[in-house]
């Protein structure tokens, strides 16, 4: 567990306030009736397995689609009667990365750096670059990064103009273990900074390790909310029992490829080869 | 384990919305200068997208050139076309509106791609004017088509095509092809919206790119069986192609401009409502 303790005092209004969202797709109800308060500065996770209306219920606060009934407020307004503030005040990562195969990585940054409205635009760029460790790989086609890169450079894409509000959706799906370990980082960074975040995902482990609070989405409906503590109450408490230690298969992994972290992560290990003979 | 995300500090409670409420005027002025300063960025995106894929550009002229060389070398010498002009000058103005017709099928198939990748989805997300993604879109198209308009006459000019056309004439054939892109790559942006393949964001330029050939743009349509004929007649191609030739050979316009603007501002007007329907529903 890494929780933050210092997190800017609540303000009154909840970053998003969720009110009996449902939404059908033809007979197919996949939301019935969501609600849940984010509060300001915390992390949120909207944890639920594939299906269960997580993508649906993030692009309908994103403004992208609109809920069939109930409510929702981001920073205090109405999703549908101020769609533009709330554009403003949030961003959105999908589960697919939103990058520009065709340009180069700091062109991608500078893009949405100039469509923010962001002063310094190649500045902003420089510094999202050399925050998300893309430097070296600026003035390469998005087009040729790894899928790791790839997710960095869609979150720091995200990230230009600092909203006050981010929406993740499944960040760390696909992702290998350090990639995945790079973008916790990134969420713990924000939340440390005073970010409202609001993630989904299948993981209980990526809940367990970045959520103040989790909602468990199922059915179309949140079938539970509350902090970890909260949500481990309510099950029976089991006896003690002896267990040794044994390292995790990502302990090894990480143990064995190296500490080099996200940076590392990314260009193949030059000293594979195939094997003489193995093939003709 | 993982290296150390270095993190932007921001002001406690930051929405970049602590500026004072401008007068309603004020504000109007800066929501325009903000959406033109982002059709402008966007379209500079979609220009690069074109000078990094040069391909693009040749493709979509070699149709047409070959095309002219087959009709004005190979077939050109058994038709008539009454004016007793040169071929290639009769030719001309039909080729030229193939080479549009052909050159819009990228926007459906960019913005198609644009919609598949996810950065669609971001611009969406963004506090930017929707239809300044479509803008983009169509001012590359623009640019993009009348650079190989431009191209297809220059090839003209080699094999032998001559016009009289004073300046005020040539504005007015920049014009009519102006609006004749304009027109078709609206109808390309409904396509891109609404496609759900690749192969369907482009297969709705087949049609456009076949209409020249049931017109006057080739034969002169009273060589051609009645209904053809008369489907031939009454087809904005014809009234395009009519103007374009009569300002290329210096002859007044007559009715066919106003009919050929009637039909392109008719059908331009639709394909637009179409798009933005489209776009904020999708």
């Amino acid at each position: 567990m890494s929780a933050i303790l210092e997190r800017p005092a609540r303000i009154d209004a909840p970053a998003i306030s969720v009110r009996g969202i449902a939404k059908s797709y033809g007979a197919t109800e996949v939301l019935r009736g969501v609600d849940f308060d984010v509060a300001t500065g915390t992390v949120f996770a909207l944890l639920g397995s594939n299906g269960a209306g997580k993508t649906t219920l993030v692009r309908i606060l994103a403004t992208l689609l609109k809920a069939d009934s109930g409510s929702a407020r981001v920073q205090d307004r109405e999703i549908t009667e101020n769609p533009r503030a709330v554009r403003g005040a949030i961003s959105l990562t999908g589960q697919f990365s939103a990058v520009d195969d065709v340009l180069t990585g700091r062109e991608n940054l500078e893009l949405v750096a100039r469509l923010r409205h962001v002063n310094g635009p190649r500045e902003s760029a420089d510094a999202a670059l050399a925050r998300f460790l893309l430097t070296d790989a600026a003035d390469r086609r998005a087009g040729e990064y790894s899928g790791g890169m790839r997710r960095r450079l869609d979150l720091a894409m995200s990230l230009i103009g600092d909203p006050p509000i981010l929406f993740l959706d499944e960040p760390t799906t696909g992702l290998d273990p350090q990639a995945r370990a790079g973008v916790w980082d990134v969420v713990r960074a924000l939340a440390a900074g005073g970010t409202t975040v609001l993630l989904t995902t299948q993981y209980l482990d990526e809940a367990e390790q970045l959520a103040d609070r989790i909602a468990i989405l199922h059915g179309g409906r949140i079938v539970q909310e509350g902090t970890l503590a909260e949500l481990r109450r309510l099950l029976p408490r089991r006896a003690p029992v002896l267990v040794e230690p044994q390292p995790t298969l990502e302990d090894v992994f990480l143990a064995v490829v190296g500490e080099g972290g996200v940076a590392q992560a990314d260009p193949p290990p030059d000293n594979i080869e195939p094997r003489e003979g193995s093939r003709s | 384990m993982t290296a150390q995300l270095a993190h932007g500090g921001r002001p406690a409670g930051g929405g970049g919305s602590a500026l004072g409420a401008p007068s309603p005027r004020v504000q109007g002025a800066r929501t325009v200068s903000r959406a033109l300063a982002d059709v402008r960025v966007l379209t500079g995106r979609s220009l690069r997208h074109i000078l990094r894929s040069t391909d693009t550009i040749i493709t979509t002229v070699v149709t047409p050139i070959a095309l002219m060389l087959l009709f004005v070398y190979v077939l050109g010498g058994a038709i008539r076309t009454e004016s007793g002009g040169s071929y290639i000058d009769y030719l001309l103005p039909g080729i030229l509106l193939i080479t549009v017709a052909s050159g819009v099928s990228y926007t459906s198939y960019r913005l198609f791609l644009d919609r598949q990748g996810g950065i669609y989805e971001r611009f969406r997300s963004m506090p930017i004017a929707r239809s300044s993604v479509l803008w983009a879109h169509v001012l590359t198209s623009l640019v993009a088509n009348l650079v190989s308009v431009a191209v297809v006459v220059g090839v003209a000019l080699a094999m032998g095509f001559r016009t009289g056309a004073s300046p005020g004439a040539w504005c007015g054939v920049v014009a009519i092809i102006a609006l004749f892109t304009l027109t078709l790559t609206w109808i390309a942006v409904v396509a891109g919206l609404a496609a759900k393949s690749v192969d369907g964001a482009s297969a709705f330029s087949y049609p456009l790119i076949f209409l020249p050939f049931i017109s006057s743009a080739f034969v002169p349509t009273d060589s051609m069986p009645g209904p053809v004929a008369w489907f031939a007649e009454h087809q904005p191609v014809t009234a395009v192609v009519d103007t374009l030739r009569a300002l290329f050979e210096g002859q007044p316009v007559g009715d066919a401009i106003w009919i050929a603007l009637a039909w392109l501002a008719a059908v331009l007007l639709v394909a637009v409502g179409a798009a933005i329907r489209l776009a904020r529903r999708a």
